[in-house]
């Protein structure tokens, strides 16, 4: 009876609050239109390879038209309207996003495959709150420390990963707006359906038209829109590859670029750590999302005294982790996002087995259709393996051991990657004397993978610069 | 003693309290659901430990032990009835041949405030009285100034003097104050010989919380994991809706794992809890909501 | 009696605080305005650069580790050591401009000292901030959850500088980066004595060796490696014309270094803090708050 009971029966959340079209346009200048061009891609849910949707992939001269009217609302109205006001629009779609919420939440995991416990608990409330926080900055700009009138850039053309695909866009599109920029955003040509319905909430909140404009597409459509003559700052979150070329893209115009990239986080657990904690920090930080987290702590530093230890409690619990259904709300670990993701993650995965690690999953059944990988951890792994270095982003965790603070220091700074870290232990001094070391924008300390819009995020060397949320998030949309 | 139980690991408390909360989202529905509630009734101590208890109540205590819910006669008897000393006799008389255990209160509940002597003649009364199973409390004032060994060489009097009975040690966590010192108080608890740990006496608020019980679900899966030997865990206090029994049992499944889901090793004290799973049960049953016009109250 | 022939200073590089020649063996002709032979400045080249990077980077754990207050006193010290040469700085600066009145009527040798004057107290200027600019830059965020949370600027490592041509440009690029705990490598072309004179000022003002380091030569031939050079972490264009800057910028993205593009640099405005915020990250920690 026992082993019945806590198979936990199915739970799954209605899909029947979404209402998906079977094709959609683009959102620019306040209007649905077609594509000038004829191609276009289908977004699929990655739990079951169902076709959702056909979209556009925008080209040029859809491109063209979007930064034109970007252009438009910005020379026209949302710059010379007052911080006050462009406030309220903020405020407005916060709340639309709050009262749309459920439905959000299972677009996206319909989408990205990530579980719905995870879109419904972090990524929405997350969404609604980055709103919240930059709506009050609109006003208030001249007090944050950027000059007693701080002017907006201009249009914003802003790329986006299809790993938080609502959140990131809240991310980029809220301080950017409150800054009285106006904005042509692309989303990932995986997951761009929550954008496409927050073009929807754009229209709900009467937001002028232009100043906010979605345009879908994959890399073409992503190269067009960052080297558009017509914008005057580049946001990008994705990977350090990409990155580099939008870099060198930018280089010796006058746009303004800040980029937020890969990362390679040690998450550092001493010997007097909280165990407990750190193995749930530890699941955390690299099984939140699949793992397709940028800051995921995917090398785990562990002192080699409490190494058996740690690594025992951390098995115990893998096994309890639940694959599956993205929609039901007991899953832990949803699907992955796409099939070419799957197979970068085998190929890594493969690559790490063939180097000498040891690997090791949980009992765990995959469905038959759609894009799967079981939680996987690699022991007796070293800083030279392939595992270790490069950026899996996948459910797939790296073991290292060290026996000193500074070695563990050296071994996590040993990376083109400076994007977080994390340090699990109970002495304070400890704490801060591996924080101040530690070379990443992010350091968690006896917690892992926590976000807030207060919060300044983004990392160091290869993983980026400029800093999103918090008013340093400001400075990033503000010529200063 | 007291370097070993500074010794153990730490509990960081919002990492605690977080763990807690993600599986209190766990939904529990349909089969799931039936079974969970029956599994709960299964492990109820129906508890009633009023000033103003008499034979007569702890006797119709004792009839709802053994028959939860006459409409439906399949409901399992609860695990136990738990009352103070002086009403033991009584609920053993009541509950002969039923299967439900007694359980009594003892060593001068809920304070502990008595000499090592009061406690142990209390303990002592209670089982030559019948009683199957003994809910003794720790000094906490000892515990918490420091004076570990004390507290200690208490739980191992009383549970001689135990002799056959179940020892549940109450650690009274709304006093411990720190999730640290719940961590210890069980590890203190399990090293002097206790049968189960129990969280609250239900007369200090807050009683048992979620992430109380977590640690101390954690303590006995790594007591066991250290000794072999497998402790029970008793969350006791506030503990009112079926919801909320399903969310301990979660707890209780992942933390502990599944050999725990058993009233052998897990308990919920409540009064109220249990007429609240029995009309979450006939609603499963009928499909419609149910009225608490249509449970006893006793 | 005739008069007593002068002696000549060698002007050499400045790299981990030592002043070697280049290693290439070269050196270039520095003019003054109307021409004249003033000295022979090394030309350096890209191993110099080079060892200059590996120099900085040797610098930056205990430059950025010392404390902000102890930064501040050893760039106020070099404001000291200035100050006590102010004459030779003129001297320099006058060389190698035209002796004509400028636009605002001050003949070249107030120039020179009104210039090295500006230099000095824009030294004294950044000195202050360097225990100001994280209480400035820094936060501690109101965060929705049981969490200390706090951002604190920090150096972003070893950051290339092509150094403009005047000593008040000079020091007001290379005080930004360094007030913060950055540790830098320079390049000068136009204006190298003045650089190399401040070289000799730093090497007897408490700075620790390597966290400046000052290379004379020509920046077209400089400027690309330490761009590309993936152990420098961020690039100043502003000696840099556009072309060059360009050039640089793309290369600087090779490793994704922090640039600050070349702007209408004004010496003489109120600098603002974007200088150092050029080269700062930003970094936030976070630790639960419970009992």
């Amino acid at each position: 009876m026992t082993d019945a009971l806590f198979e936990y029966a199915p739970a799954p959340e209605s899909r029947d609050l979404v209402d998906i079209r079977s094709s959609y346009g683009l959102f620019i200048g306040g209007e649905w239109v077609d594509s000038l061009g004829d191609e276009r891609g289908k977004s699929i849910n990655p739990a079951t390879e169902e076709v959702l949707a056909e979209i556009a992939y925008a080209g040029q001269p859809d491109v063209d038209r979007a930064v034109d009217a970007a252009r438009k609302a910005y020379d026209s109205v949302w710059s010379r309207m007052p911080g006050s006001e462009r406030a309220k629009y903020l405020f407005r779609i916060a709340r639309v996003i709050q009262e749309r919420a459920r439905e959000l939440a299972v677009l996206e995991s319909i989408d990205n495959g990530k579980p719905i416990r995870e879109s419904r608990d972090i990524d929405l409330p997350l969404v609604a709150a980055h709103f919240f926080y930059y709506a009050g900055w609109a006003d208030k700009l001249g007090y944050a420390g950027f000059g007693p009138e701080p002017r907006p850039l201009g249009v914003a053309a802003q790329v986006i990963p299809w790993n938080f695909p609502l959140l990131m866009l809240a991310w980029k599109i809220a301080p950017a707006l409150a800054c009285g920029n106006t904005v042509v955003l692309k989303p990932a040509e995986t997951t761009p359906l929550t954008a496409l319905l927050f073009a929807e909430i754009c229209r709900q909140a009467d937001l002028p038209p232009g100043v906010v404009n979605i345009v879908t597409g994959a890399g073409g459509t992503g190269q067009a829109l960052v080297t558009h003559p017509g914008v005057d700052k580049v946001a990008f979150t994705g990977s350090t590859e990409v990155g580099r070329l939008i870099a060198r893209g930018v280089a010796g115009t006058r746009k303004r670029l800040t980029l937020e990239l890969g990362g390679k986080a040690a998450n550092i657990v001493f010997e007097d750590a909280p165990i407990d904690q750190a193995v749930e920090g530890i699941v955390n930080g690299i099984f939140f999302n699949q793992g397709h987290v940028c800051c995921a702590g995917s090398r785990l530093l562990v002192q080699e005294s409490v190494e058996a230890e740690l690594l025992a409690a951390l098995k115990r619990r893998l096994g309890t982790l639940r694959l599956g259904d993205p929609l039901d709300k007991n899953t832990d670990i949803g699907a992955i996002n796409s099939s070419a993701q799957l197979e970068k993650i085998r190929s890594l995965s493969a690559e790490g087995e063939a180097e000498g690690a040891a690997r090791w999953s949980p009992p765990c059944v995959l469905p038959d259709r759609g894009f799967w990988f079981p939680p996987t951890l690699f022991t007796g792994v070293s800083q030279s393996h392939r595992i270790a270095r490069e950026e899996i982003f996948g459910p797939v965790l790296s073991v290292l051991t060290f026996r000193t603070p500074a070695e563990a220091v050296e071994k996590a700074n040993n990376t083109p990657y400076g994007l977080s870290a994390g340090v699990w232990t109970e002495k304070g001094s400890r704490i801060l004397w591996m924080a101040a070391r530690l070379r990443a924008g992010v350091v968690w300390a006896n917690t892992f993978n926590r976000f807030d819009p207060a919060s300044p995020f983004g990392g160091y060397k290869e993983s980026g610069y400029g800093r999103e949320g918090g008013r340093h998030g400001l400075e990033a949309y503000l010529e200063v | 003693m007291r370097a070993f139980l500074h010794g153990l690991p730490g509990v960081d408390q919002v990492g605690a309290d977080q763990r807690a909360a993600m599986l209190a989202t766990r939904s529990i529905k349909t089969t799931a659901k039936r079974q969970a509630i029956d599994l709960a009734v299964s492990m109820v101590d129906l508890t009633t430990l009023e000033g103003a208890d008499t034979p007569g109540k702890v006797r119709a205590l004792c009839v709802k032990a053994r028959h939860p819910d006459v409409a439906q006669p399949d409901v399992p008897r609860v695990a136990a009835v738990c009352v103070y000393p002086d009403l033991v006799a009584e609920a053993v008389t009541a509950l002969r041949g039923s299967g439900v255990k007694v359980a009594s209160v003892a060593t001068a509940f809920p304070s502990g405030r008595a000499t090592l002597d009061v406690k142990v003649a209390d303990t002592v009364h209670a089982v030559a009285e019948g009683a199957d199973e003994i809910d003794m409390v720790i000094d906490r004032g000892a515990f918490l100034s420091g004076r570990y060994g004390k507290v200690h060489d208490e739980i191992v009097a009383v549970k001689a003097a135990c002799g056959d009975a179940h020892l549940k040690v109450i650690l009274e966590t709304g006093e411990l104050a720190t999730y640290d010192n719940v961590r210890r108080a069980s590890w203190l608890s399990m090293l002097a010989g206790a049968d189960f740990i129990k969280t609250s006496t239900g007369k200090v608020s807050p009683a048992s919380t979620l992430p109380v019980t977590l640690i101390m679900l954690e303590a006995v899966r790594d007591f066991a994991a250290a000794t072999g030997r497998k402790v029970g865990v008793k969350s006791a206090g506030g503990i009112r809706t079926a919801k909320d029994a399903i969310k301990y049992l979660v707890l209780v499944n992942e933390t502990a794992g599944p050999d725990w889901l058993d009233p052998g090793l897990y308990r919920l004290g409540a009064s109220s809890l249990l007429n609240d799973l029995l009309m979450q049960r006939q609603k499963m049953a009928t499909g419609h909501y149910a009225g608490p016009d249509y449970f006893t109250l006793d | 009696m005739s008069e007593r022939l002068a002696v000549r200073k060698t002007y050499k590089l400045f790299i981990g605080g030592a002043f070697p020649r280049s290693e290439s063996g070269r050196s270039y002709v520095v003019t003054s305005a109307k021409g004249d032979f003033i000295a022979n400045a090394a030309r350096a080249s890209r191993k110099d650069a080079r060892d200059a990077v590996v120099a900085a980077r040797k610098a930056f754990g205990r430059w950025s580790g010392a404390t902000p207050y102890n930064r501040g006193q050893i760039l106020y010290r070099i404001a000291e050591m200035l100050e006590g040469r102010r004459s030779e700085f003129a001297d320099e600066f006058e060389g190698t401009v035209r002796r004509t009145r400028g636009k605002d009527g001050k003949d070249a040798a107030k120039r020179a000292s009104d210039e090295v004057d500006a230099a000095i107290d824009r030294l004294v200027w950044y000195a202050g901030w360097s225990d100001k600019i994280a209480a400035v830059h820094g936060s501690a965020n109101p965060i929705a959850g049981p969490y200390f949370n706090f951002s604190q600027p920090e150096p972003a490592g070893v950051v290339a500088v092509l150094g403009p041509t005047s000593l008040l440009g000079l020091i007001s690029t290379v005080a930004p980066v360094v007030v913060t705990g950055n540790t830098c490598v320079v390049v000068c072309e136009r204006a190298p004595l003045a650089a190399i004179t401040l070289a000799e000022v730093l090497a007897v003002s408490d700075l620790p060796g390597g966290v400046v380091n000052i290379l004379t030569g020509h920046l077209a031939e400089l400027a690309p490696w330490l761009a590309s050079h993936m152990d420098v972490n961020g690039i100043d264009l502003t000696g840099a014309d556009e072309r060059l800057a360009a050039e640089c910028e793309v290369a600087a993205a090779g490793n994704l270094k922090r640039v600050l593009r070349p702007g209408q640099d004004d010496w003489s405005a109120d600098p603002g803090v974007g200088r150092m915020t050029a080269f700062l990250e930003t970094k936030t920690v976070w630790h639960p708050i419970g009992v």
